[in-house]
């Protein structure tokens, strides 16, 4: 599916908070669901999230089956630098995806 | 809220069918000034998350479609973009009067069905299944191009008898159940049925996110979840049926504003 829905704020003052918003497409299948056939469903799940601001890990999270498809997970962390900020998403049958934004820092 | 005014104003018949509640006295289409969007009938959470592009799912889709726009199929090696140029200006309205008339079929069209005549007869490509992903993405991003205007269905004469038949399967009752979709949306709207409010049911924001799908589905799907819910069996998709219904609550949602890709329960 597409890629991820990044929020960041394109600039910002030194020492501001700024809020962070990343949405990616993802079944979350739980393992605990019946599929058409009766049968359950094989768990499909993003196990972790991390945020990196120019390679230090400012966020990180582990998901869990109750978590809905699409997951939505945003936070906050002080701009310090211009600079990158990388998002990585990873979980089960090797999936793994990464995004990245850039945020000018005054 | 305005939707009690609304109940209030109609004279409701005598509740029957003690489970739904449904009161089923054969009340008037809904005055144009009442007619409001589902969005209307949503939590403010729920609001919030269609209102905002960064929160909104379906802008998941709407990418993933602006992707496809541009990507090469078929035999023709075409993508949708070389026909089409940019769809911010091109397909800029089309939402906002779908269904419209095809010439060949001679019947009216869906903004699906659409795609996929363009898929078969303009790329040489083979058909998109009906809620695949990559069909729903095509179709959200088309249909966000129309986002904020107001619905104009097509004034095309030869739409009138489709259309006409839409209003009649509107008001038909079906279903072991035996309500029309008029009982619910015409009837009762704004007042609960279990735990959801019943909307007047217009087509504003197709493809939807529907939380309780856990994505992204057409008004085809949604229309099959109210059929199966008075338990009729609902028609195959792609059927015609589908398209002269959608054609009616087009019409009966007139002046309504695309909000597609809108968030329901
Ligand atoms: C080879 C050229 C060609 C390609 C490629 C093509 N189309 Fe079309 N499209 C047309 C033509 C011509 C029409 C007018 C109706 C007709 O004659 O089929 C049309 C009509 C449409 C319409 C209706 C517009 C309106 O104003 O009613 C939509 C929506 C549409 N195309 C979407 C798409 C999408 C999405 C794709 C890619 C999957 C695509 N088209 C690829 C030629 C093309
Ligand atoms: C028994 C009552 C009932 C009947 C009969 C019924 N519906 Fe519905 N309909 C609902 C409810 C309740 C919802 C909202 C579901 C929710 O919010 O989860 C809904 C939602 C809808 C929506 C979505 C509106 C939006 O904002 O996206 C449309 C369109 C719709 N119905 C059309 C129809 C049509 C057409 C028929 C007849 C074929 C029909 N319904 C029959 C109860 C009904």
């Amino acid at each position: 599916m597409a890629r991820p829905l990044i929020s960041v704020p394109a600039t910002a003052k030194r020492g501001e908070i700024v809020e962070i918003k990343a949405l990616i497409a993802h079944p979350m299948e739980t393992g605990y669901r019946p599929g058409p056939d009766g049968r359950v469903l094989p768990r499909d799940i993003i196990r972790r999230f991390v945020c990196t601001y120019n390679d230090v890990e400012i966020f990180s999270a582990d998901l869990f089956p109750a978590m809905s498809a699409n997951p939505f997970i945003a936070f906050t962390t002080v701009a310090v630098e211009s600079g990158t900020l990388t998002f990585t998403w990873t979980g089960d049958n090797g999936f793994s995806q990464s995004e990245t934004a850039t945020i000018t820092v005054s | 809220m305005t939707a009690c005014a609304g109940v209030a104003r109609r004279a409701l018949g005598p509740m029957v069918g003690a489970a739904l509640g449904i009161a089923v006295a054969a009340a008037a289409e809904i005055p144009v000034d009442e007619r409001r969007s589902g969005f209307d009938f949503m939590s403010r959470a729920l609001q919030d998350m269609q209102r905002d592009d960064t929160l909104n799912p379906g802008m998941l889709w709407v990418l993933e479609g602006e992707e496809l726009w541009h990507r090469k199929a078929g035999a023709g090696n075409l993508s949708c973009a070389d026909c089409h140029g940019e769809a911010t200006s091109s397909m800029r309205g089309v939402a906002a009067r779908y269904p419209s008339y095809d010439e060949e079929t001679r019947r009216p069209v869906d903004l699906q069905g659409r795609v996929n005549f363009c898929r078969t007869r303009h790329q040489q490509a083979p058909p998109l299944a009906p809620e695949s992903q990559e069909l729903l993405a095509l179709v959200a991003y088309v249909a966000h191009q129309s986002r904020g205007m107001a619905i104009a269905p097509d004034p095309d004469p030869r739409l009138t008898p489709f259309r006409d038949r839409g209003r009649r399967l509107f008001h038909e009752r079906q279903g072991q159940l035996n309500f029309s979709c008029a009982h619910c949306h015409d009837d009762n709207w704004g007042k609960r049925l279990g735990g959801s409010v019943i909307p007047q049911a217009h087509p504003t924001g197709y493809p939807i996110y529907r939380l309780e799908w856990q994505g992204l589905g057409s008004l085809q799907r949604r229309l099959r979840n109210c059929l199966v819910g008075v338990r009729a069996e609902p028609y195959p998709y792609d059927a015609p049926e589908y398209v002269d219904l959608e054609l009616f609550l087009m019409d009966r949602a007139r002046g309504l504003t695309v909000e597609t890709p809108a968030v329901r329960p």
